[in-house]
Parts: C-alpha cells; structure tokens; sequence
C-alpha cells in the first residue's frame, strides 16, 4: 500500500519541466517577494503577476484548473484577515449591524486575498514540476547547510513509509471501531479517551521510528557513512538558463518598481 | 493498490501555517533572520550531540512528525484534532533536536503541500518550530523539578506543555498577523488565542498518550532521555521569556485596535516622504477615465495577450508531439 | 591464499543481557556459497551484523584477513557487502542513483570512478534504467535488487544477505535466485527458503540458540530428519 498521492510532483514534457530546478527555486521566491512588495491598491502589477503565473502553469502542462484548485486549499486562512473588511478606515459600503463594510477594507482584504492566491499558486508550479531530488539540490545552491539538506532528504524518503505506518494503525483502529448490534447510549468513548488511543498510536509511531533509525544508520555505516555529508559538486548552470534566471528577475524588478513609483 | 480518494493530505493544526500574503515584508524577513539564527545553532547543538547518527535520527523522526499529525481523532460531528508534535518531539528528543525536526516538517509543508507560504515560512518555523519547542521545553522541565521526578510528571508535564505549546504558538502568530496589518490585534488575539486554547486541549491529550504509551512499553528509552536533559538553561529561560512576553504583549496589543500605534505613526511618516508618481502626472490622461482605471485595462488586456499567447503556443507545439508518458 | 572469513568463538549479548550467540567458530573459503540457517532468534542477523563491525562482541572476526576492529573498519565494511533484510532501511538516498553511489562516494572515489562503479553495478542487478527513480515507487522485488546494487558499487569480495527472498511473490523470487546464481562473489545467506539454500547453496551452517550446531554439505544436513527437527527447519 503506497501513498503516492503524497508526492505533488508531475512529470511533463514542458518547458518550465525542464529549468535547472535552481533557476525555478530563485524565480519562484523572487516571483513570490515581488507580490509581497507590491503595494495594495497597484492593481494593473496585480493583473500582470497574475497572468505571469497563468502563463507559467500553461507552459507547465500541469493543467490550469488543477492548479486553481490546489490554491483555494490556503483560503480558509483568509479568515484571519476578514476583521479588516470592517476596520479599516474608508468610505462606508455596506452596514450589517453593527459592523460597516468599507471601501478601503474590501480593497485591502481583496489585496491580500490577491496576494496569497498569486504566491499560492507559483509555489504549487514548483513542488509539481520539480521532483524533490532537484529541490534538495536548489536548496544545496543556496546554501542551505549540507547538514540540513540531508536531513529533508532522508525526511522525504521516509515520509511515505510512515505515512504507510500512521495509515495502518488508523486502519487498524478503524476496524475496531464497530457500533454495537443494539445502539448504546453513547458510542466511541469519550473524546479524552480517543484521544489518548490517537496518542497511542502517535508513541507507536515514535517507537518503529526510533528502532527504523537504528537499522537506517546501521545500513548507512556499512556503506562507509562516517558522519561527513558526502554529495557530488553541483553541476554547471548553463548560459541559456542563466539567461532565463536573469530575464526573470528582471521582469520582476520591473515590475515592484513599476508599483512603487504608480502606487506607492 | 486501491486509489483512496477519501484520503487527502489533511492540513495541519488549522490556522497556524500562515500563508504568503498575510505577513508584511518587513515582519517575515525579521522572523526568517530570528528563525535561521536559532536553527543554524541547533544544527550545531545536534551535531555535538547526536555526532554521526544524527542525520537518520532526524530524518526518520521528521517523517514521522509528520506522518504523525496525519493521525486524527474526530472531536465532533465534522471536526478532527490533530497533533502538532512541537511538545512530543522536545520532551522525546530535546529541544535543539526538537527545533530541526519541527523545521523540517514545518518547511516541507510549504515548500510541497503550500502549507503556509514560502516567504511566510521563517514566521511559520519560529511559531511551530521554535517558540512551541521552547515554551514546551520550559512548562515541562519546570513541572517535572516541581514533581520532583515522580512518575505522574511526567503526563502532566506532558498535557501542559502539550497544551501550552499550542497556546503561545498561536499568540504568537496573531501578533505576527498585527504587525503586519493584516489583522487587528484586538481581534486576532482573542480569536487564535480562543480557538488554541480549545486545540490545545487535543496535542495535550495526544501527547499524554504518547508518553503513556512509551513510558509503559519502553521506559528505558524514557529514562536514557530523561537523565540527561539536553537544552540546559538556555532553553529554559528562553521558553519562559517567550512564554511571558507573548503573554504579556497580546492582551496590551489586542487593546490598540489599530495594531501597535507607533507602527502607524511611523508610517504616516514615510507616507509624507514618498509621493506615488500618480500626483506628478494629471489625473486624467483620456477625459473620464483616471489613469489608475486607465492602467488597470491596459494591465488587463496585456495580461490577456500574454496568456493567450502562451497557450496558442504550448497548444501549437503539442500538437506535433508523441503522446505524452502518463504519469507515474 | 587466506579464508574470506574467520569467525573464532564469538560471544555476545545484547545491552539488556540476552546472549545472542554463544562462542561461534566458522571459516567460509573464497567463493563458497553457503546457507546459514536456523530458527527466529538463533543469531544468525546478530552473526551477520558482527562481520562488519556493526556488533562487536567478544572472540575474533577476520574479513579477508583483517581483523574487524576500529582501525580497519573503512576496509572491511568494502569488502563485506551487508544486505540487510528490509530493503528499506537500505534504500535511504532521494533516488536510486543516489543510493548506489554512496558506497564507492564514501570510498573517496572522485565523481567519474562512482559512475562508472554506480553503472557496473545496476548492469550487474539488470536494473539499467532505474538510476533516476524514486525508491519509494519501486516494488518489493525491485527494491531488493537495488539493494544488492548498493553493496555491488563497493566491490565487495563478500556478499552477506539477510532473508532475500522474504515478502517476494513467486515470480520476483525467482528472478533474484537467478540474479545470485550470476553473483560471483562469496555468498553467506540467512534463510528460512529450504528450497533456496538446496538449489543455490552448497553449504549450509545451522544455528539455534546462539550456537553453530551443524555445518557441512547441503545435501548431508537436507537429509538429516532428526537434525532438520531438533531445530525448526523442514525439509524443502
């Protein structure tokens, strides 16, 4: 029983596929930043992000709407901003009791709204169109500490096998977890009880994890493995994607600038 | 293998992964500088520590973090609590330890399941990774040195710092989301506040029935780890401090509506020294239309052209290509 | 020319007390294939993990004529290629590429000389196409064979394989008694396959209870019934 459905990576024969998985990494941070710094009401930079990264998911071949769909997952969190639609200072839209929608506070929830839809999206064109080898080695050539990298790389091997684990033991739990032929009065235990048969679980977890890293480093030290993170150089970048990286960057500049100057 | 649709990857404790766009720049650069300061020395810690069977022990025990908060219990009707891991994984492992564990699964959930934004992410990993480490590391060392060591402390400390934990974490998100403006604090505190409060109950009673369940069939893997507590005073005194401060700082913030004031002022300021380019231009380029309605059409059909562009594209060369490979 | 391995009363038990073998003595001559055998908890894993320095207990262990002990563990964990009985817990890198090169990376080979042993050895598993997978995607069996390639990439002069053919279907286990059939190496496998060890391996050690209690020919233990019942095996 896998869980392959964990794994958001896509292959594709496209163009934004085939990027030194390096130039994507600084692209989509870069890309990212430039919506955190564009000023809220800088519309038309909105726009123009926003077909940026509509394009990039066409090249993607990833499927537009499958994308769209991914993002909506981070919506519920616009909760949080929800309070603004109704604090900020404006022109008053809309009373609902005691509380007036303004005109500024809806531009403002629109903004962020925007903002984190936008990021949402590029960061998923990532994770999909790169396996997670390559993002191990973007991360390597942006310094992030050897020690780290090959930490998430071993996380990320193992993820899956766990998350087999925690299904079976859900599995398992669930099996037992039958109603009574006559209906009891109450059905499940309590909610403190169940929780402690999820911690149960969580300790056993913890435990095939603990013995797994045993038998892990065992297999690694028979392999030679002394401690030092070993790892081939990283390779060339080539001038064509050099090129791509600085483009990118460019455009974007180009636009942050664009939206401080009009709007800031 | 059956496809299991009903099967999605459940997000983490809700409202706690921040997504881009809700933190200012400002806000997420400072935390992302605390949050690498604070794990490139726990990095050094585990390496002292652990020495070479670090990077296994980390890894594997990331992955089951995170496999881990997969693990739910239904609380009511459509509701489920789910487990963070910050407390589990100090008092099991130690706080340094605790810190790259919990960065990891906190920075694989944004980087693969957009689980909180990517520039949003240092703020992510000091609420879950460092502040929840540190407070937990601090209620549960305390509780256990009140106990003396006595057996029971061990899931009382367990629940508190469980619950704890969860409690400052979200305090500390909420006032993240006031400084950046996009919540009031007045509001974002009481609200993340309330809501932890309730989840935290959940991690403090998950992770009281890890313990248990550790303590009953493995306690000598307990007691090695008991004996030499790993962290030492720093930690201590640091969950303390934050623990206080974020305390402290969230009611007196929640009662300035409009976030901290002198931030506002200061930005009144810097509003005064820059003047958008708009009021150097006229405000009407074509009669009717302000150049900002102006810009925004334009924005739009560009926009427009550049999308269809790259689809008639894309469209054109697939077209004379094989068939693609499916996928895996 | 010296034996493979030299194991001369070898004691150990384990943290929490438990002897898990109890003074054992075995020689195994270059080239030899041989079955070690036995019940659940014999010591035959725990014999395994001693012969390249993972346990060390009390007695000798010689590989290839050194002596297993801290100076020359770099060299004994090259010559015995361990593989362990989970592939999983031997298949720890991102990809399989990852995985193969990391014995000869360790070795201090440079960049060139580990993709060539990396190919060598997945040619020698007849897993050529694999190199860029992810392990997590990969079957029981594949992932078995991959395993094998990450000790091969070291050049091992002895391969020492717990339960190969545990959790293999029919078919899969076939093809991996014919890829050890193409092995050249000296072979020491643990087992509960009766029909492994009479078709592939000539000589057969049983073990129980922490003690080397037969050694010899395949076929003379085979057809010892007593000596098959005294200690947990059935004649294939």
């Amino acid at each position: 029983m896998h869980i392959h459905f964990l794994d958001p990576y896509r292959p594709r024969p496209s163009l934004i596929h085939r990027l030194d998985p390096r130039v994507k990494f600084a692209l989509t941070l870069a890309f990212i930043l430039a919506v955190a710094l564009t000023p809220l009401g800088a519309w038309p930079v909105y726009i123009l992000l926003f077909s940026i990264v509509l394009s990039v998911e066409i090249l993607s071949e990833l499927g537009v709407s499958d994308v769209l769909k991914r993002s909506t997952l981070a919506l519920p969190f616009a909760l949080a901003a929800l309070p603004m639609l109704f604090t900020v200072q404006g022109l008053p839209l809309l009373t609902l009791g005691p509380l007036t929608l303004t005109q500024a506070g809806l531009e403002r929830f629109a903004g962020i709204a925007a903002k984190s839809w936008i990021s949402a999206q590029m960061a998923i064109i990532l994770a999909s169109s790169t396996p997670f080898p390559d993002l191990l080695l973007a991360m390597r050539a942006f310094k992030i500490p050897r020690l780290l990298v090959a930490i998430l790389g071993l996380m990320w091997r193992y993820l899956f096998v766990m998350a087999d684990e925690a299904l079976r033991l859900m599995r398992a739990r669930q099996a037992r977890s039958g109603q009574p032929a006559a209906s009891a009065a109450r059905v499940g235990g309590s909610v403190a009880w169940r929780a402690r048969v999820t911690g149960g679980m969580a300790g056993n977890l913890f435990l095939r994890s603990f013995e797994r890293a045993d038998r892990i480093y065992a297999a690694m030290a028979s392999r030679g493995y002394d401690g030092e993170v070993r790892a081939f150089p990283l390779p060339h970048i080539t001038r064509g994607q050099q090129s791509i990286l600085a483009l990118g960057l460019g455009l974007l500049t180009l636009l942050v600038l664009g939206g401080f100057l009009f709007w800031g | 293998m059956l496809a299991s649709p009903v099967l999605v990857p459940p997000p983490a404790p809700p409202a706690m992964h921040i997504p881009d766009g809700f933190l200012s720049v400002a806000v997420s650069i400072t935390f992302w500088v605390l949050s690498v300061i604070v794990v490139g020395y726990a990095l050094k810690r585990v390496n002292q520590d652990l020495g070479e069977r670090q990077v296994p022990m980390m890894g594997v025990l990331a992955a089951c973090i995170f496999a881990g908060q997969m693990l739910n219990f239904s609380v009511t009707g459509g509701t489920s609590g789910h487990l963070l891991g910050a407390a589990i994984a100090t008092i099991l492992l130690g706080p340094w330890a605790a810190v790259l564990v919990l960065t990891c699964v906190v920075g694989v959930q944004a980087l693969i399941f957009q689980d909180g934004g990517l520039l949003a992410l240092g703020a992510n990993i000091f609420n879950m990774g460092i502040v929840g480490v540190a407070v937990s590391y601090f209620v549960y060392r305390t509780i256990q040195k009140l106990a003396g060591g006595r057996s029971w402390s061990v899931l009382v400390g367990g629940f508190a710092a469980g619950w704890t934990s969860i409690f400052i974490a979200a305090l500390a998100c909420a006032l993240q989301l006031a400084l950046s403006g996009t919540s009031p604090a007045n509001v974002a505190v009481p609200a993340m506040g309330g809501i932890h409060a309730l989840i935290g109950i959940g991690e403090g009673l998950i992770t009281v029935g890890a313990l248990a369940f550790l303590y009953a069939t493995r306690r000598d893997l307990f007691q090695a780890r008991q004996a030499r507590p790993v962290g030492g005073r720093a930690v201590w005194i640091a969950g303390l401090a934050i623990a206080l401060a974020l305390a402290v700082a969230s009611p007196l913030a929640s009662s300035h509506p409009d976030g901290l004031e002198w931030v506002a002022e200061q930005k009144g300021f810097l509003d005064v020294a820059r003047k958008p380019l708009f009021e150097i231009i006229p405000d009407y380029v074509f009669p009717g239309v302000s150049n900002g309605t102006l810009a925004t059409i334009l924005a739009g059909i560009l926009g427009a052209l550049i999308v269809f562009g790259v689809a008639f594209a894309v469209a054109y060369t697939r077209r004379n290509r094989q068939p693609v490979p499916t996928d895996h | 020319m010296h034996h493979t391995i030299e194991v001369e009363h070898l004691s150990y038990s384990y943290p929490d007390g438990h002897p898990a073998l109890r003074d054992v003595s075995l020689t195994i001559a270059p080239c030899e294939k041989v079955a070690l055998v036995g019940p659940n908890g014999a010591g035959k894993s725990t014999l395994m993990l001693h012969l390249n320095g993972i346990l060390r207990g009390q007695g000798h262990v010689r590989v290839c004529g050194l002596e297993v002990g801290d100076g020359n563990l770099g060299k004994v964990r090259a010559a015995v290629g361990l593989v362990f009985q989970d592939p999983d817990d031997q298949l720890f890198s991102p990809t399989v590429f990852d995985d193969v090169a990391f014995g000869p990376l360790y070795q201090g080979l440079t960049e060139a000389q580990v993709r060539v042993r990396v190919d060598q050895a997945l040619e020698a598993v007849h897993m050529c196409d694999y190199a860029a997978r992810v392990s997590h995607h990969l079957s029981v069996g594949e992932k078995k064979r991959i395993a094998i390639a990450t000790v091969l990439s070291m050049q091992p002069e002895i391969l020492a394989l717990d339960e190969p053919t545990a959790g293999l279907d029919p078919r899969a286990r076939r093809g991996f008694i014919n890829l050890l059939r193409e092995l050249p190496q000296t072979m020491l496998v643990s087992t509960h396959d009766m029909r492994l060890v009479a078709e592939l391996l000539p000589r057969t050690v049983v073990m129980d209870d922490g003690r080397v209690v037969a050694d010899g020919p395949t076929e003379a233990i085979l057809n010892d019934p007593a000596l098959l019942e005294a200690h947990g095996l059935e004649k294939p």
